[in-house]
């Protein structure tokens, strides 16, 4: 189980654009353990889909990784050329996008797209390839595969297209995959059983997933570790019970006292004061601070290392500092963060 | 998809059958005659009236027009043009002509169009994407004429002048057909070249914009086969719907070009016939104008459905 399959150092992104270059991504590392989900969490614009796409290599052409790692089997992605790079996509690393309606080709049978993918990284037949495909159909749960394998994607449901990109991702059996808000598209019902299908799919074969979102509760289901992503850089992570029973980060409180609260509908619901740093011009010293109240004079100073809490815990706060002043989670918000938390992990172990 | 067609045919003979009524009506209202000539007398122009029909009252004429149409495809006879000769021949000989132009002009300008429009849409916001843009603006606003006469004069003219071969021969020549048309193919193919890249240009832009693409190149597949298999088939389908307005543009375009380059088809036919009154003709070659359009939006109808499997016609009609 600790065998680690990836390994992310200090990421550095910048977009260039007609304002000037933003700092998408500011030094972000975590690392991945083969067979673990690791959830990578946090606000529009924190950086969280860059980052895969860093690791896909399918940044925009205004991006620019401007220094950093990101270890897979040895080999550093991040010094992969576009050529280099075509032989790890899809065969090594594969990606659930996050709008099944939009992301099959309208004009190819769901077969084709499917079996293009076996085709570009085996050496199949083509009669092979196409049992192939029809195993996968049916392995991430469609029914009648000979008749799906025929149609196109506008005669299928939502739930069934992402099954469709789910077949697509697996068809080369990656080893890591990186799942991008795959259910925020989809309704409620169906986003539990694409959920259900990700974390049998990683039983059967074994995959390590990296989970991009920004709903908890779904965090809660799947991950076994989680990343929490602000302005660019990874703030707090450690595993599923610490993040969510003691979170450390002033950000990571007010994140999970912002979830909705299902039981006291009367209560107000909170949201974090402010809005993130504009990343054209990315803050000196901590970039929550000025939307935190537990802001230090030292965070609008220097910014915050990782300060380790357990063996797997870390968070970049100066609370941490043996000299800050003590304090701990407001008590309500205390009480909301572990409410949704109980709520979030008995869902999660059902 | 077959009782589809069929429908569609239906359909395309009724509106045949109505234009002919119209451009026969319409004739009538015109001023003047085939036999406007000032050295035939009265008494002469009476006989030449007998001999051709012409003296029946107009619901006799519509009805012995209309059968000899429908069951014959005989339009009758040119007055005018080549006196007595039936029109029908005459166009026989000429249309051959005009639809190789057409389709030598519609080929080459389809083709150029997508290279330009690709071109454009791989290097946006670079120099090649400005000149394509530039390039198709003035194809689209420039008459066609222009072109022509621009071409005749600097590569017919001025070019065999200078260097003593005539590389563009200025006018068409029956006996070197693929030498003497490359001059009027270019300039009827302008337009079609500029709208096509136009199009196709904003469409491959949101193409490759996509999801289905970016998740193409997820799967690991070379931009080669993204362009190829993803981006080409879905950013053509809107280029299919411009080309009914294409025909349309090459079919009055081809009156114009076959005037500059001497070229004996039926858009200089119908030309020559407006300016003698030879009104056979002009029925005729309005209707084969006709048949043509009419044709050419079912083909594009067939065209969407081949393309885009979203609007296929389905058996059963669901879906």
């Amino acid at each position: 189980m600790k065998e680690k399959i990836l390994d992310v150092k200090d990421l550095c992104v910048n977009f260039k654009t007609h304002n000037g270059n933003v700092q998408a991504i500011r030094g972000a590392s975590f690392d991945l353990y083969k067979g673990e989900t690791l959830a990578i969490v946090g606000e529009s614009g924190s950086g969280k889909s860059v980052t895969t796409k860093v690791l896909m290599g399918i940044l925009a052409k205004n991006g620019e990784i401007a220094s950093g790692e990101a270890l897979y089997k040895g080999v550093d992605l991040c010094k992969l050329t576009k050529k280099q790079f075509v032989a790890f996509r899809g065969k090594e690393i594969a990606m659930i996008f996050q709008d099944p309606m939009t992301s099959l080709n309208p004009t190819m049978t769901i077969g084709k797209q499917i079996k293009e993918a076996v085709l570009e990284h085996t050496k199949l037949k083509r009669h092979d390839a196409k049992l192939r495909t029809l195993e996968l159909i049916e392995l991430v749960g469609i029914t009648n595969p000979e008749e799906r394998y025929r149609q196109y994607p506008h005669q299928l449901s939502g739930g069934m297209r992402q099954r469709v990109v789910i077949a697509i991702a697996l068809a080369c059996e990656p080893k890591i995959l990186i799942a991008d808000e795959p259910t925020t598209a989809l309704d409620v019902t169906i986003q539990s059983q694409i959920l259900e299908l990700i974390k049998s799919l990683q039983k059967q074969i074994g995959l390590s997933i990296i989970f991009i979102t920004h709903d908890l509760g779904v965090v809660a289901n799947m991950a076994d570790r989680v990343a929490v992503m602000y302005a660019g850089k990874i703030i707090e992570y450690g595993t599923v019970e610490e993040i969510f029973m003691s979170p450390a980060q002033p950000y990571t409180w007010g994140l999970l006292a912002s979830v909705p609260d299902m039981a006291n509908k009367d209560i107000d619901l909170y949201s974090i004061p402010g809005a993130p740093p504009n990343l054209l011009y990315p803050p000196k010293g901590d970039a929550f601070a000025l939307r935190s109240e537990y802001a230090l004079k030292i965070d609008f100073e220097e910014e915050p290392p990782l300060f380790k809490i357990t063996d797997t815990h870390y968070a970049a706060t100066w609370l941490l500092d043996e000299r800050a002043p003590k304090v701990e989670m407001p008590e309500s918000l205390k009480k909301r963060a572990q409410a949704m938390a109980k709520e979030a992990l008995a869902y999660g172990s059902k | 998809m077959i009782k589809y067609i069929g429908r569609r045919l239906a359909i395309a003979i009724v509106t045949l059958l109505t234009i002919l009524t119209l451009l026969f009506v319409l004739l009538e209202f015109m001023p003047g005659s085939p036999f406007n000539d000032e050295k035939l007398s009265d008494s002469q122009k009476e006989i030449l009236y007998e001999k051709y029909g012409l003296d029946q009252p107009l619901p006799v004429r519509y009805k012995t027009f209309m059968i000899n149409v429908i069951t014959k495809g005989d339009f009758g006879v040119s007055y005018a043009i080549e006196k007595n000769a039936e029109v029908s021949k005459i166009i026989d000989k000429r249309l051959p002509l005009s639809i190789r132009f057409g389709l030598q002009a519609l080929i080459l300008g389809s083709v150029v169009g997508v290279i330009l429009a690709s071109i454009a849409a791989l290097n946006r916001n670079t120099i090649w994407d400005t000149m394509t843009t530039a390039f198709s603006v003035l194809g689209i606003s420039i008459p066609s004429y222009v072109f022509a006469l621009g071409l005749s004069y600097f590569l017919g003219y001025k070019l065999t002048k200078a260097t003593g071969v005539s590389y563009f021969p200025m006018t068409f020549d029956l006996y070197k057909p693929f030498k003497s048309s490359i001059l009027p193919t270019i300039a009827l193919s302008m337009f079609v070249i500029a709208t096509v890249a136009r199009f196709m240009r904003t469409e491959l832009v949101e193409v490759l914009g996509s999801d289905y693409v970016l998740l193409a190149e997820a799967k690991g597949l070379n931009s080669k086969k993204i362009i190829f298999r993803h981006a080409m088939r879905n950013a053509l389908i809107p280029v299919v719907t411009v080309l009914g307005p294409l025909t349309v543009s090459l079919m009055t375009g081809s009156l114009v070009i076959e005037r500059v380059f001497g070229i004996p088809g039926i858009g200089d036919l119908l030309v020559t016939a407006i300016s003698v009154n030879d009104f056979n003709i002009i029925i005729a070659v309005s209707f084969y104008y006709s048949i043509f359009y009419i044709l050419m939006q079912l083909f594009i109808d067939i065209l969407y459905g081949i393309i885009d499997p979203r609007i296929r016609v389905s058996k059963g009609g669901q879906s």
